[in-house]
């Protein structure tokens, strides 16, 4: 099997997703304290740490799920405009981001009213404004690349976990993304259920999607990540090519997470 | 012989041409279902921007619908019809006499949906509103990752998703409002209830009216639970089945 994880390429590629001294603050608690990523096209950046590291708050600031307290954020070349408070300017600024970011959450969260491939249509038909009939067939054509073609009109409550989870990837990769974020997305699975889920990931990483990745899989981060960011506390503790950082971790915290998971 | 009698006598009190009665109750029981039709449409247009307000509105916003909830649910509908239909009456001629214009008589329709509306909105409130709460949050927050505008989110993913969790209610508050039109008798609007008492008034044959007045009432909430049933079943589509729904 060749390796899929790669070394940044020599020639510059565009700037896909930018994140500078971010801060983030949930009442009198700082979960994030100044942390910084930066992703050009066909990087696949990997967030490690222990619960509760602000790993997920980090990513979840990057579409505005989570208000940032401070610091700067930039899509595709383009800053997010936020009040001095942290808060968004131009919540059409937002959404046009938002739509060229396709997350994938933990808990999956189809919508359960709708059937897999209503699922995967209704953002492109109803906010992008793709023509229904086109929106239909790149959906079924996604839907056959997670394996799912006979599943379309099935309703996401009967589908197994892994079966909703690639559903879901499909239905992000349905609005074309910029980059996609990955948020725990083998976390709420059965053990037996991981596996698929990873290989369309893998699959993401190999054709040179650029991702942003949170995960507890350490093997798979090591695999696909062109980089890799350990937090702890809310600050970036270290990070690094993945061979580095696995191989020859650095900080006495990292060696002490990577042994605690192991 | 007696019983053929009474029997005979009891279905030309009841037959739809005169000297029968039959054609004034359906009158009166189309008016309590364009009524009740009204009041809960009205209902559930103020429930839902309650609803929402409730939820995502500013602080004045929230104490306002606090108290319009607090305030019509407190308060015996009958009170409340009394009050909004001759206050609302007297305000609104108050307010043409000031302009100049000739005093109008509001129609008893238009002031029975106005003032049922408002009551049922109160309710409706509540029941959407804990309706969207139901809704898993992630479902909203996945639509809004992915750029969704608020309005688009509200009618493509939270009121079709919290729907199934608010029937069970809605199904209610439309009994409920097929009822209240009865209240409406007070001011005199000729509702089945009204038409009733006219009938039976008239005839002395107050058994027999209020009886068929009574069956009229019962069929109108057997029919509306069947299609409460089906408009459940739909909502619920997603949904694997748990032993069994309301009806």
């Amino acid at each position: 099997m060749p390796a899929t994880a790669r070394q940044p390429a020599s020639h510059p590629r565009p700037e896909a997703i930018r994140i500078e001294g971010l801060r983030k603050s949930f009442g009198p608690l700082e979960v994030l304290k100044g942390v910084s990523l930066r992703a050009c096209e066909g990087d696949v950046v990997a967030i490690i740490g222990g619960s509760g590291s602000g790993k997920s708050t980090m990513l979840r600031c990057i579409n505005f799920l989570e208000t940032p307290s401070s610091g700067r954020i930039v899509i595709g070349g383009e800053e997010i405009a936020l009040r001095a408070d942290g808060t968004p300017a131009s919540r059409k600024q937002i959404e046009k981001a938002r739509q060229s970011l396709g997350m994938v959450f933990q808990q999956f969260n189809l919508w359960t009213h709708k059937t897999i491939l209503e699922n995967l249509i209704e953002v492109p038909v109803h906010v992008l404004g793709t023509p229904k009939a086109d929106a239909v067939a790149r959906a079924r054509k996604l839907l056959a690349r997670v394996g799912l073609a006979e599943k379309e009109s099935a309703y996401p409550a009967f589908l197994s976990g892994g079966q909703q989870q690639r559903a879901a990837i499909a239905r992000a990769l349905a609005i074309e993304p910029r980059a996609m974020l990955f948020d725990e997305p083998t976390s709420a699975l059965d053990p037996e259920l991981v596996g698929e889920v990873l290989g369309v990931i893998r699959d993401l990483a190999a054709e040179g999607r650029t991702m942003i990745l949170v995960t507890h899989e350490m093997k798979f981060a090591r695999e696909v990540a062109s980089h890799v960011i350990y937090l702890h506390n809310g600050v970036v503790e270290e990070e690094g090519p993945p061979d580095a950082l696995f191989g020859s971790p650095k900080s006495d915290r990292l060696k002490q997470f990577l042994k605690s998971v192991a | 012989m007696t019983g053929a009698l009474a029997l005979g006598s009891t279905l030309d009190l009841l037959a739809y041409s005169p000297p029968g009665w039959g054609a004034n109750l359906l009158r009166g029981l189309w008016n309590s279902v364009l009524i009740a039709l009204g009041a809960f449409g009205l209902g559930l247009v103020i429930g839902t921007a309650g609803a929402y307000g409730k939820l995502y509105g500013g602080p004045v916003t929230r104490d306002l619908l606090a108290v319009y909830t607090t305030v019509v649910r407190a308060v015996p509908e009958l009170v409340l019809i009394l009050i909004l239909y001759f206050a609302v009456t007297d305000v609104v001629n108050q307010l043409l006499v000031a302009w100049g214009q000739s005093r109008i008589q509001i129609s008893g329709v238009a002031a029975g949906i106005t003032v049922l509306g408002v009551v049922q909105g109160a309710y409706a409130t509540e029941v959407l509103r804990g309706a969207i709460l139901a809704v898993p949050a992630g479902q909203i927050e996945a639509a809004r990752a992915m750029g969704m505008p608020p309005f688009l989110l509200a009618r493509r993913i939270t009121l079709p998703a919290m729907l199934s969790f608010a029937i069970p209610g809605l199904a209610n508050l439309w009994l409920v409002a097929t009822k209240d039109t009865a209240l409406l008798a007070v001011v005199g609007f000729g509702e089945l209830t009204q038409e009733t008492r006219q009938a039976a008034g008239t005839t002395k044959a107050f058994f027999t009216f209020f009886l068929a007045a009574g069956v009229l009432y019962l069929a109108l909430s057997l029919v509306s639970g069947v299609i409460f049933g089906r408009i459940e079943k739909w909502a619920r589509r997603g949904q694997p089945n748990v032993g069994g729904s309301g009806r």
